[in-house]
């Protein structure tokens, strides 16, 4: 069986895995991280969106083994301590989610938009959620909470 | 959904990844992976063995060549839509940009997706219209593979046993030709139900020179070059793309049909896609 090492969140870890384990359930079963979810399970939907080496990628649909030597972040290493990351912190403020399940995914994705867009636009950040679907909100308050996220860290940055 | 049991190993060199595919004659090749893991999800595939190769370093790299550039195989389509060298080849960056999503764009890679031969993905119709080369190793050596020769059918390349895709050759643009990508897509999947790339040299006015390729919509994709012909020595005119438009998907060829698309409203987007690309390539969009 494969052995990977992998940094998630800042720990590393190192495991024997089955050449077949996809890395969502590696983050899930194995390593107790279940705020990443599986929503469609056919690459569709962002449910399990993480960050590999600062990329936004569906979990879902790549194997652990192929994250060997990587830098994973997930939704749990986000927050600073009890202190929110804004887009969560937006999500919150803005009523970005209903029922919660694509949240995680939708905040993976944003990140990474506003790794290298720090001040979208509304379009390009309806373009940047392409890759991933909210059944409850109709995705005006997501992009709202993108909007303030992106507010909230050009201030503190400036 | 779970893939069936499957050994994975990662090759260092290219050389490697061919020894390994050469004794494993189930093993596939594994690079982004945004084809092949979601149809051993679906058991559609089940190989033995995958031989990753996303991360060897001399299949991932984009540079200029001078008269060309060269896209090594597992370069992402992320990496190539963000790259100075192709910027100016629009073709290139309107395909790649709208290929999957953000985090497909992340992993999967222009060497798998052409390998793949996905008869609606993006790329092929884009290669075909730049006139670009394939790079391919094996355990003869290497070779290079003209696009038009490369896209042989349904899920059907050139490439033999044992062969890789190693790189992507473009052709620099010359002076006073064009480039478009323009597609109707299947809206949750983002495939081209029809995808059309073109590539128009104008030269005092007149069309010198043109290339009009299409995917989604035959079982490969492919060159019309019956309206590449309607084109030459015309002035760059709405008239004159209409008129050449209306040729494509004409004759012998075979059209998909599917429940998106019944054959004869695929043959008529293949018309509109083709007025659309091309007007977008003369800017008169």
């Amino acid at each position: 069986m494969p052995k990977i090492t992998v940094t998630v969140n800042g720990t590393s870890h190192t495991s024997e895995v089955e050449g077949r384990l996809l890395l969502v359930h590696y983050l899930r079963d194995t390593l107790h991280l279940t705020g990443t979810h599986v929503g469609c399970d056919t690459s569709s939907c962002g449910a399990c969106t993480i960050h590999l080496d600062g990329k936004a990628v569906k979990s879902c649909s790549m194997l652990a083994a192929q994250a060997d030597g990587s830098t994973i972040t997930t939704i749990e290493g986000l927050a600073t301590g009890n202190e929110l990351h804004p887009l969560q912190e937006g999500f919150k403020e803005e009523h970005g989610l209903q029922c919660g399940f694509c949240t995680p995914g939708m905040i993976m994705c944003a990140a990474d938009l506003l790794s290298h867009n720090p001040n979208p636009s509304e379009q390009e950040i309806r373009e940047g959620l392409e890759g991933n679907i909210c059944r409850c909100t109709g995705y005006h308050n997501i992009v709202r909470a993108i909007q303030y996220a992106a507010n909230k860290s050009l201030v503190v940055s400036e | 959904m779970i893939p069936s049991s499957v050994d994975y190993t990662r090759a260092s060199s290219v050389t490697e990844a061919i020894r390994l595919l050469t004794d494993n004659p189930d093993a596939k090749i594994l690079a982004g992976g945004h084809s092949l893991i979601p149809a051993m999800k679906l058991r559609l595939n089940a190989p033995s063995l995958l031989i990753d190769i996303a991360r060897i370093p001399e299949l991932r790299f984009i540079s200029d060549e001078g008269d060309k550039v060269v896209i090594g195989a597992a370069s992402t389509h992320h990496d190539i839509i963000s790259n100075e060298a192709v910027q100016d080849m629009k073709a290139m960056i309107e395909a790649g940009e709208l290929i999957g999503d953000t985090q497909v764009r992340n992993m999967g890679t222009l060497g798998g997706s052409i390998a793949h031969a996905d008869p609606s993905a993006d790329w092929p119709a884009v290669l075909l219209a730049l006139g670009a080369s394939i790079q391919v190793q094996g355990p003869n050596g290497e070779r290079s593979i003209a696009a038009n020769e490369f896209f042989l059918g349904f899920f059907m390349t050139a490439l033999d046993e044992g062969e890789i895709v190693t790189a992507i050759h473009i052709p620099k643009l010359a002076e006073g030709q064009q480039t478009a990508y323009r597609k109707f897509m299947q809206p949750a999947s983002r495939f081209a139900i029809v995808g059309c790339g073109v590539s128009v040299t104008v030269e005092g006015g007149l069309i010198k020179d043109a290339k009009v390729a299409f995917t989604g919509v035959s079982d490969a994709a492919f060159l019309d070059e019956g309206v590449a012909a309607a084109l030459i020595e015309q002035p760059v005119t709405l008239e004159t793309i209409e008129a050449a438009a209306n040729a494509a998907a004409e004759g012998d060829i075979h059209i998909n049909e599917d429940h998106f698309s019944s054959q004869a409203y695929r043959k008529h987007l293949a018309k509109v896609y083709a007025k659309r690309a091309l007007a977008g390539a003369c800017g008169l969009d």
